[in-house]
């Protein structure tokens, strides 16, 4: 294997890891806050891609694209938010688990219902679709750069925002003692609802930067979901940097897993078979990280108590 | 007899009923039907041991189910193509056999259990139910690489398998059999639930440091449950395997988790009968509504909605009131 080919997974496995990363970020966000387990968050993941490709098969620009589907995303959290998740927010975790899975139910039907089964396709913007050459020659797609530029831009302005502004102070209360800070005249039901929207915005902005690179249809957000949950349990329910670091050793592991394992199998035996039981191990790879680090921190890398 | 048990008495005799009537009408779509909500039913009944008993909220059972599914598809694939599973160390050969098909499911999706459970009740609330959804994904995902029993695709199993003195085939004997299995588990669930057991597993539900404090050991009683659960899960996956006579990954998938919790919610959690409601309701509109719309299934969401908000005793709740509801 190659420097170069190992040093193009490395950065395929970091742009991975970011986009996990914004889905990671609203779901801990949320459940540290509200103490709520969103399965709809891949939803709203899916309509955010849906609305930058609708977006941008109207108008053909991809930042307009992009803003449609933060706007919609937050719009779809804020309104669910109103109307369902409230009143979910004292019920024990199963209740929690059938509402958002109907939510689901709802959101993937009626979006069939609304665009058809068909996938759309949004397209990567024209003055990113090359590749950039990098320091030591490699070649990389410039989309793919911007993608990790903006995924640690978006992880160090919500680093900001709850180290360091009035909102993060009220979010980071909400998580040690909501009663109190409600007490002192913060209006919870509002600062809940900004939260929901504001996860709900940062899954749809990673649904319409991903919808460029794969295809946008129903069902898309789920399976990323999962990978969210994964990386949630990794960093600890609730934390931010858990979530960060947790999303790149996911991302990370994936790729390298799916390029390194068959090759590591081929040590051992013979070429065809190393590569079959190596694309098995691989894609259960993730989950074999989860619980190795389940064995030895229960609580995830960076959890507190559960 | 309390309202609750008539309910269920009237419940659970629908099924054969519809059964009868259908083979008297010669409608044998309808008696498939109704094996479909036997089986469904029994994979519900056996989650219910770990999650209304147990209240572990485990999003992962398709694992099992999905493991009982290629149980079947891979013993009978052997025998449909003469060639043996195993030969080193020792020979062992495909069956077309029902008693030894969910043997074998049994046992393989009790050990899937006793890994998983052993790892994911190290934890307990939000973090089981994503570990459980995470391992049930870890196997889908399994399924769909390992190309050795058609991968993506699944596998086709020709002819039913076989059980001593019924032609299978004939769906009303086939009913009768998944029946018959629904209400010894059912039979046996109900004890299970009233043995020391079943009491122990309640208490530590309720509360796991009173249940420490006189000598059990919570994750011990809650491992067996878990284990017990799965192995349940995975003789209705065998069963399903063979009602459709195919298995694939989607067994594995986590929307089957979620439908066999909706079946357990639809009907009322911690009652015996529950899955049974639950699984007849969800065919039952699955039936009805795909028939008017293509998007039925955003029907049945909101349903699920307005059950969990607001009729949270689910159909036995409604139709029994509360007096027996559990805690």
């Amino acid at each position: 294997m190659s420097t170069l080919l190992l040093i193009e997974q490395v950065l395929n496995g970091l742009q991975f890891g970011v986009m996990l990363f914004l889905m990671a970020a609203g779901l801990t966000l949320i459940f540290g806050v509200m103490g709520l387990i969103n399965l709809a968050h891949g939803s709203l993941y899916m309509v955010g891609a849906f609305a930058a490709a609708a977006t941008a098969a109207a108008t053909g620009s991809f930042v307009l694209a992009l803003v449609a589907a933060l706007i919609a995303a937050a719009a779809a959290g804020a309104i669910v938010e109103l109307t369902v998740i409230r009143r979910l927010y004292d019920r024990d975790h199963l209740d929690q688990v059938l509402a958002t899975f109907a939510l689901i139910l709802v959101f993937s039907e009626g979006t069939r219902w609304i665009f058809g089964s068909f996938p759309l396709y949004l397209d990567v913007p024209a003055a990113l679709a090359g590749p950039v050459t990098l320091p030591g020659g490699i070649e990389y797609p410039a989309y793919r750069l911007l993608i990790i530029g903006m995924g640690l831009a978006v992880a160090a302005g919500l680093f900001l925002l709850i180290s360091r502004t009035r909102i993060g102070i009220q979010i980071r209360a909400g998580e040690a003692d909501r009663e109190m800070i409600g007490a002192l005249g913060v209006d919870i039901s509002k600062l809940y609802t900004l939260v929901f929207a504001l996860g709900a915005a940062l899954a749809g902005l990673a649904g319409a930067l991903v919808g460029a690179i794969q295809s946008v249809q129903v069902g898309m957000g789920e399976p990323v979901l999962i990978l969210a949950f994964v990386v949630i349990v990794i960093g600890g329910i609730g934390s931010i940097k858990g979530a960060f670091v947790g999303a790149l050793l996911v991302g990370l592991t994936d790729t390298l897993g799916g390029v390194l394992l068959p090759e590591f199998f081929a040590l051992f035996t013979e070429a065809s078979s190393a590569k079959l039981i190596g694309a098995s191990v691989a894609s259960m790879a993730i989950y074999i990280l989860m619980a190795g680090v389940l064995i030895f921190k229960p609580t995830g890398l960076f959890g507190g108590q559960t | 007899m309390t309202r609750a048990a008539m309910i269920n008495a009237a419940l659970f005799a629908m099924l054969p009923i519809t059964a009868g009537v259908a083979l008297a009408l010669d409608e044998p779509f309808i008696i498939t039907l109704a094996t479909k909500v036997a089986i469904l039913a029994l994979a519900a009944v056996g989650l219910n041991i770990a999650l209304g008993l147990g209240g572990l909220v485990s999003l992962g059972h398709a694992a099992f189910f999905g493991i009982g599914g290629y149980a079947m598809g891979i013993l009978a694939h052997h025998a449909q193509s003469y060639t043996p599973l195993m030969e080193l160390p020792f020979l062992i050969e495909g069956t077309k056999s029902m008693p030894v098909i969910w043997l074998v499911a049994i046992i393989a999706s009790a050990l899937a259990a006793l890994a998983i459970g052993a790892l994911s009740l190290r934890t307990t609330g939000v973090y089981f139910i994503m570990i459980t959804l995470a391992f049930g994904q870890m196997l889908y995902y399994f399924a769909i690489s390992w190309p050795a029993y058609g991968g993506e695709d699944g596998l086709s199993i020709y002819v039913r398998n076989g059980f001593p003195g019924l032609n299978t085939l004939v769906p009303i004997q086939f009913f009768g059999l998944c029946f018959a299995v629904l209400a010894v588990v059912l039979w046996a669930s109900g004890r299970l639930a009233r043995s020391a057991f079943g009491l122990a597993l309640t208490a530590a539900r309720q509360n796991p440091e009173r249940v420490e404090a006189v000598g059990l050991t919570p994750y011990r009683l809650r491992l067996v449950a878990f284990t017990i659960s799965g192995a349940v899960t995975g003789l209705a996956g065998a069963l399903f395997a063979d009602l459709n006579r195919f298995v694939s990954p989607t067994m594995f998938s986590w929307q089957m988790s979620g439908e066999i919790m909706i079946f357990i919610i639809l009907g009322g959690v911690g009652r015996l009968f529950g899955p049974v409601a639950g699984a007849a309701l969800f065919i039952l509109l699955e039936h009805l509504l795909s028939g008017v719309t293509e998007f039925w299934l955003i029907y049945v969401g909101a349903l699920l909605l307005l059950v969990v908000l607001f009729a949270r005793g689910g159909l036995i709740g409604s139709l029994a009131g509360r007096e027996v509801a559990h805690d």
